[in-house]
């Protein structure tokens, strides 16, 4: 879903000869990423800009027009001037038009070099500010300045890696191609030893292969050298940890005061009101118990009714806060209880040696409770299966059903509200539900368990 | 009959050991942990004993686990298990063993003083107590797998009432019909999870089991 979840794993080569499909296609993507590198350039040099026209009219104030043949041929001082103010004017475009390349890189390097690189930008345009002089201020970011430099970078000679794979075959192909034809195409490489068609033939076939069995390993490179330029600096990805903990902390802050208010509200409403007019109801039976022993009865037993009401209602209540057998018996136990109260056939497994703090406890049976009562309510399924696992520092929980899919994180605020809830872990949730269905949700948070306690048979 | 109680809360451990005596009960121990609970019923062989689930001194599932410890060291004590709340994992392994004897009540029931001791007295005479809000969401959710899922709805809800404890008079009269309707349901249930007419009260608790225990 983003680039917390990590790179995506490497499919292994099937077969002898896949290498070759992944050089040529590592090839092609590598002519694309050149593509991408010529229309840096052009924004380079537009970036650039101001600099140089500043730069020329500065030249010409110091030194007379004498000495600037080609302004003067032109038109003296007001070509640098315009030029200046034109360039100013589009700045901002200019400035839109190398962040979406960056992006753009990024999202390839992912894609095509195997190499994920998050974004690394503090200021984002928040929803309705736009405009020059907010993207002017982008100029403050220093990922915007990274920006600029990667553009150098590849100009000046990044494009080569991505170039290599494609050029090596170009270059194999017309030795080959000169060999057939019995006279070089192009040079052999410098101090080589003859130009006989069987040579070049040779030669044409040794430089195809390396190109593709390098393809692969030269677009890493690109790769690599993009992170480091469009990767967040370690300053930046601080700023970014810093931004993305004050917003989880504020959702925190706000779902436990709206959870809060809720219980005030429940207790409020409910067991409150009830024990209130059980004691109204006890003193009226109190009242009438010398005269009308029958009416007392009757009023004890409407007292008694509330009081159980009373009790039905705090116990939902404490359900829904922490349920008991959470606190009893731990994460996989409280679960397999939620799955035994389910109108619905659900598998469950679990592999866990110790649990997990009791607030990601909490946040996983809560989030385990909503995704099965989504399969109860939408997804007309007839089974779910529900998997529950700690491997390599995570906790892991997987909720699959049979059903209709189609499930909508936008559309509900069931599964944001849980991203939300888990964000707070640094957790996070991916749903795969296509409209027929299956749907799957896993969701993973970095935790340690404890040591198991002591089992109780 | 002699009963042991072990509920920490003063207030309640009073309440009920007034509620047992009012009913003719007498109560030959009334303590507040695991521990103490299974020293009285080794020393004293009670003839049920009533156990909170939250104990100290962890105050989670202590007493549920002193309860199966209660039955371990003195096989065929009957135990009624109180709590806040209920639970079907926890009613599964009270009767995992599948002998009866059980019980597994909300403690809102002992607002019923005289239901209460019913269930009591049932209890200590081998059957099932098992509270309402558990059978209602197994009868919700057996329609789902397993044996259970061959029988009629009607049968379920008689099960249901089976595993709360009723006898066959008082099935018939909760649903309105005869107690050879309910006799006729009650033998139909037994075919169809394979139990051998043999000790009808033991095969009542037998088909309980099959009902909380898949």
């Amino acid at each position: 879903m983003d680039g917390r979840t990590g790179a995506p794993e490497q499919a292994p080569g099937h077969g002898r000869w896949s290498w070759i499909g992944e050089g040529a296609v590592a090839a092609a993507r590598g002519a694309g990423l050149c593509g991408l590198a010529v229309a840096g350039s052009v924004l380079l040099l537009a970036l650039l800009l101001p600099l140089f026209m500043t730069g020329l009219e500065i030249g010409l104030l110091v030194n007379g027009p004498g000495h600037w043949p080609v302004a003067q041929a032109v038109g003296e001082r007001v070509l640098p001037l315009a030029g200046l103010a034109v360039s100013l004017l589009l700045y901002p475009a200019v400035l839109l038009a190398v962040r979406r390349l960056a992006t753009v890189t990024r999202r390839l390097a992912g894609d095509w070099c195997a190499v994920p690189i998050s974004d690394p930008y503090l200021n984002q345009l928040a929803d309705g500010q736009s405009g020059y002089r907010a993207r002017l201020r982008w100029l403050a970011d220093p990922a915007t300045r990274r920006d600029g430099q990667w553009l150098a970078v590849n100009t000046l000679g990044g494009w080569i890696l991505a170039a290599a794979p494609a050029g090596l075959m170009v270059y194999g192909l017309l030795c080959l191609l000169g060999g057939s034809q019995g006279h070089p195409v192009v040079a052999p490489p410098p101090a080589f030893p003859g130009t006989g068609p069987l040579v070049l033939i040779l030669l044409g076939a040794v430089f195809i292969a390396v190109g593709l069995w390098a393809g692969p390993r030269l677009l890493r490179g690109y790769g690599l050298l993009a992170r480091w330029l469009l990767g967040p600096s370690g300053q930046a990805a601080l700023a970014l940890r810093v931004a993305h903990l004050a917003q989880t902390r504020a959702d925190t802050i706000d779902t436990g005061a709206a959870q809060l208010r809720r219980i005030e509200r429940d207790l409020h409403d409910g067991a409150q009101a009830r024990l209130v007019a059980m004691g109204m109801t006890l003193d009226a039976a109190d009242q009438v118990l010398g005269d009308n022993p029958a009416a007392a009865r009757a009023l004890l037993a409407e007292a008694r009714e509330s009081s159980v009401k009373a009790l039905a209602e705090l116990r939902a209540l404490v359900r829904g806060v922490h349920p008991p057998v959470l606190a009893d018996r731990g994460l996989a136990e409280a679960i397999r209880a939620l799955v035994l109260d389910l109108p619905l056939r659900v598998h469950f497994a679990s592999e866990l040696l110790g649990r997990p703090p009791a607030s990601i406890e909490s946040a996983a049976y809560f989030a385990a409770s909503e995704l099965l009562a989504n399969v109860t309510k939408h997804a007309h399924a007839g089974q779910a299966w529900v998997d529950l696992r700690h491997r390599d520092g995570t906790l892991r929980l997987g909720v699959s059903d049979d059903g209709c899919g189609g499930a909508d994180p936008a559309r509900g605020s069931g599964l944001a509200g849980i991203e939300r809830r888990l964000a707070a872990f640094d957790g996070v949730l991916a749903l795969s539900s296509p409209p027929g269905g299956p749907t799957v949700v896993n969701m993973e948070i970095p935790c340690a368990l404890s040591s198991p306690k002591t089992s109780s048979c | 009959m002699r009963a042991v109680i072990a509920e920490d809360l003063f207030l309640l451990r009073d309440g009920l050991t007034r509620l047992l005596q009012a009913h003719g009960m007498q109560v030959i121990a009334a303590v507040d942990n695991g521990a103490a609970l299974l020293a009285a019923v080794i020393a004293d062989r009670p003839d049920v004993a009533i156990v909170d689930v939250r104990l100290p001194p962890t105050f989670t599932d202590e007493g549920l686990r002193a309860a199966l410890a209660a039955r371990r060291a003195v096989p065929g004590l009957p135990v009624l298990v109180l709590s806040q709340y209920v639970e079907q994992i926890y009613a599964r392994e009270l009767l995992a063993g599948g002998a009866g004897g059980i019980g597994y009540l909300l403690k809102d029931r002992v607002l019923d003083g005289a239901q209460f001791a019913d269930a009591v007295r049932r209890v200590a005479g081998g059957g099932t107590a098992m509270d309402p809000e558990v059978i209602a969401r197994l009868v919700d959710r057996s329609s789902a797998d397993g044996a259970l899922a061959t029988l009629s709805p009607r049968e379920r809800e008689v099960l249901g009432l089976m595993a709360e404890g009723r006898s066959n008079a008082a099935i018939a009269a909760r649903l309105f019909i005869t107690e050879r309707a309910v006799a006729k349901h009650t033998a139909s249930i037994f075919l169809r999870l394979g139990l051998q007419p043999s000790d009808d009260d033991n095969r009542r608790v037998l088909a309980v089991v099959a009902f909380l225990g898949r």
